[in-house]
Order: structure tokens, then sequence, then C-alpha cells
């Protein structure tokens, strides 16, 4: 007669959970996107020099994004690039955001004409072809910096607005809202309460989702020259003068500074997608 | 006494009555079961007297005063979908909080349990959101307590243990419960009186048990 082995019990491997999981890649993210913001103070300005007897020479240990036509250090560049980039980035997606918020929570509780016009507003900008207004709103500021700033921040606020116009109104229509009222809650402590926690992710994840776009327009913009001026070193301005050397094989000039914007987008897309993940209770405990 | 004189109710001057006519009282401590086809506009008619829409003629007062906007009101309503009437980004304490404290032995009766307290009402099922949904309710302001369907989509043993805790509750506390369904032996158990808005139209007639 065989007895029954005992029941293997055996200990789980120690495997972080999917909530520690997605608290690590909202960390990876962050720090990505920080160093590279950071990382001309620390990089200083010296690969940024043009060095005539280290030219067009392919990636290396000494330069691991290759040097460019006149020796400057690619990566050095990239780096200054997408700093710059991320930071008008930055800039324009809050400012988008703020109108977004604004004019979102105007349509969403005032209602009537205040909504009918804003709506309106949102329809119009979503009928026009996103990089020609983009383009004219930045010719029209008169180009640089601050035109690619505000042409970017004008143009990407609609789809946000409307998202928060959209929860605004959800939740006013709710029961549980109308349940409040009727235990005696004020609007402001029912705003406070149930507003707020629905607002407040939407708008967090909207903007975080908002910077990949701002970037890539800000890129394409200084791509086709009306954007930041060209001495700068922003990541559209490398990967349009790339463009002329790509044809005689000098490919890192145009793929390295490439796959440091994509990683950039993707990591903000991430860190967007897992604080969604994270801030909404159906899937923060999973 | 929880009453509504002479209630009309349209959502818009162009479109057809949904109440008419409809008078109604409900006692302290009494229980009034409410009964009609679907489509006679039962839910309007409760949310009249609960104070969620305003008749277009006629009124509802409790002890000949009218429902309080802004302050607690003394007529509270339940849905028939608890998921819709609490907010999913709150945990189910902040929930129950929401009205007034709620007592421990008051949560015991509804089969409550203590763990539930820090989740969210996702990781609850229908009959355990109901009941924390009528716990809400549950509390000393409430004078009268409208159950909409509330236990329509609950199984039998939820349904008793439910409607044994809100009736204890509602004998020991002299609330007047007016409960709308077409549930019809479900009312025989319950109510005092039931009335029948299908022949009620124009004048009250009270069916007897």
């Amino acid at each position: 007669m065989t007895t029954l082995a005992p029941p293997q019990i055996r200990a789980p491997k120690q495997r972080s959970n999917r909530r520690q999981q997605t608290l690590w890649t909202i960390g990876l993210c962050v720090l990505f996107l920080a160093a590279i913001i950071l990382s001309t103070w620390f990089i200083g300005d010296a690969g940024l020099n043009p060095v005539l007897a280290q030219r067009n020479q392919p990636p290396s240990l000494a330069h691991p994004f290759g040097t460019d036509w006149l020796g400057r250090d690619m990566l050095t560049r990239s780096l200054h690039g997408m700093s710059l980039s991320l930071r008008v980035g930055l800039l324009a997606a809050t400012i988008s955001a703020l109108i977004a918020a604004l004019l979102g929570l105007a349509a969403g509780t005032l209602g009537g004409w205040v909504d009918a016009l804003i709506c309106w507003i949102i329809d119009v900008c979503f009928s026009l072809p996103h990089l020609v207004l983009l383009i004219l709103i930045a010719f029209a500021v008169g180009g640089g910096t601050r035109g690619v700033i505000i042409a970017v921040a004008l143009t990407h606020w609609p789809s946000l607005a409307r998202v928060i116009r959209a929860e605004v109104l959800q939740v006013n229509s709710s029961d549980y809202v109308q349940l409040s009222h009727r235990l005696g809650r004020s609007p402001a402590w029912i705003a406070r309460h149930h507003m707020v926690p629905h607002v407040i992710p939407q708008l967090l994840v909207g903007l975080i989702l908002l910077f990949p776009h701002a970037i890539l327009h800000e890129a394409a913009l200084s791509f086709i020259g009306i954007g930041i001026s060209p001495h700068l070193p922003a990541i559209g301005i490398i990967l349009a003068e790339s463009m002329r050397h790509l044809s005689t094989g000098y490919w890192w000039l145009g793929v390295m500074p490439g796959v440091l914007l994509l990683l950039s987008v993707k990591a903000f897309d991430w860190l967007g997608e897992n604080l969604r993940a994270l801030l909404d209770p159906r899937t923060s405990q999973g | 006494m929880l009453t509504g004189e002479g209630l009309w109710f349209r959502y818009a001057p162009q479109l057809p009555w949904v109440v008419q006519a409809q008078s109604i009282a409900v006692e302290p401590g009494e229980v009034v079961g409410l009964m009609a086809p679907s489509g006679f506009g039962k839910t309007t008619l409760a949310k009249l007297l609960a104070g969620y829409l305003m008749p277009t003629r006629g009124r509802v007062s409790v002890d000949e005063q009218p429902l309080p906007a802004r302050r607690y009101c003394p007529v509270q309503l339940v849905f028939q979908n608890p998921e819709l009437a609490v907010n999913p980004r709150w945990r189910v304490d902040q929930i129950l909080r929401e009205g007034h404290p709620p007592q421990m032995h008051q949560l015991d009766a509804l089969g409550i349990h203590p763990g539930w307290l820090t989740r969210y009402p996702h990781e609850l099922s229908g009959g355990e959101l109901q009941r924390i949904a009528i716990a809400r309710t549950l509390n000393p302001q409430t004078r009268y307590l409208i159950a909409d369907e509330m236990t329509a989509m609950l199984d039998a043993n939820t349904q008793a243990l439910i409607w044994r805790a809100v009736l204890d509750y509602s004998r020991a506390h002299q609330i007047g419960v007016l409960v709308v369904s077409h549930d019809w032996p479900l009312m025989r158990r319950l109510c005092d009186r039931i009335l029948d808005l299908a022949t009620m139209q124009d004048h009250s007639t009270l069916v007897s048990q």
C-alpha cells in the first residue's frame, strides 16, 4: 500500500506582483525622462564643439552615437536636443492641459450656451487638419521656440477637453451625486469629494499622454524649419540635418537621435498607461 | 406623515404626463406597498416623493413641511441598482459615512462584514452593495424610506435578510416605508396596505390584504 506523499508545497518564486511592476515601470520611465532633461547639466557643452580630426566617425565606445560631418559628438547633440524638446513639450502640453481642464469643466458644469459654444470650438479644431493648424499658428506668431510652444499649446487641448467635459457630465448626472444632494451635502462638498477624484486622474493621464504628441509635433515643426531656430540642437533639426547625409552612408546621424526620440515618446506612453492603471480602483490592486 | 397631494409630473411642457393626479400618504412606522404595471410611473413617483424631481403640479410634504432643498432629506430613496448609487472611486466605509456615521449593530443586522469596509464597490457583489446602500440611509435623520424595487435583483435569502433588517428598523424607529415593487407575494408579506396605481388614477383605493 502506498502512502500518499504529502502535497509538495513549493514556495512560490518571489515574483513581484502587477502593482509592483506598475510602480517599477512608472519609476523607470520618470527616471529615464528626468535623466534626459537633466543630462545637459552633467555632460556640458564640450561635445557640441567641432573637432575636425574626428569627422564622420561611426558609433564607437568614445562616441556611442558617432560624430557628424563637423566632428561633433552626436550623443551630446542628441541629448541636448532631446532635453530641449522635452522641456518645450512639457511646457506646451501643460498649457494645453490647463486650457482643456478649464474649458472641459466650464462646458460640463455651466451647460447651456457655454457648453454649446465650447463643443463648437472643439469640433472646429477637430475638423481642421492638425499639422496644418499647427504650421499656421507657428507661422502667424513668428516661428521660433515661442512659436512652437504657442502652436502646440493651442492645438492639443480639444480631445482632453472633450474627455473632461464627458466625465463631468457623467458624474454630475449619476445617481450617487443626486443622492449626495439628498443626503444634505453642499455643491462645493460634492465637487470636492465626488468630482475631483474622477477628473484629476483623467487630467493627469491626459496630460502625460499629451507629451508625446507635443514632442513629436515640436520635432515636426523644427524638421520643416519653422520651429526652433537652426543653431539650437533640437531633435527635429538634428533629424532634418541628417537627411542630407543618410544617402552617403552615415546612418547613425539619423538612426541614433531617432531611436532616442522614439524611446522618450514611448516612455511617456508607458508612464501614462501605467499611471492610469494605478489610479483606477478597478486595476490598481490587480 | 409623508404626503404627496395631487402630484402631476412631466419632463417638459411638450411631453406627455408621466405621473397624473396621484395622491399618496405614508404614516410613520407604516409599510405601504405601491404596485403598478411597468411604465406606470412608479419610479418617477418615488423620485417625486424623495425630492429627486420637483412635481409640475401638487406638493410633497413631511408633517406639513415641504422637503428641504439643502439639508438632509428625511425621505430617502434606495435605488434598484446599487452599482450606480455609489461612487466607484470611493471605499465602502467612505460611502457609508456620507450620510451619517454608521452604527455597528446596524451593519451586523444587515449582514455587512467589517472586512468589506476597506474595499471598493466593484469588489462587492450586487447584494452586498445593496446592503451598503441601505445601511447608508438607515440613520436617525431618515423618517421615511422609499424602496424602489430594492431587492428585485437579489436572491431569496438576501431578500429575506434585508427586509427583516429594514422592517425591524422601521418598527423600532417608527420609519414609514414605501415598497415599490411588482412582486405581489413579497408585498403581501411585507406591507400593511397596498396601493395599486392602475386603479387609483383619480381616486385612491386601498387594497387590503
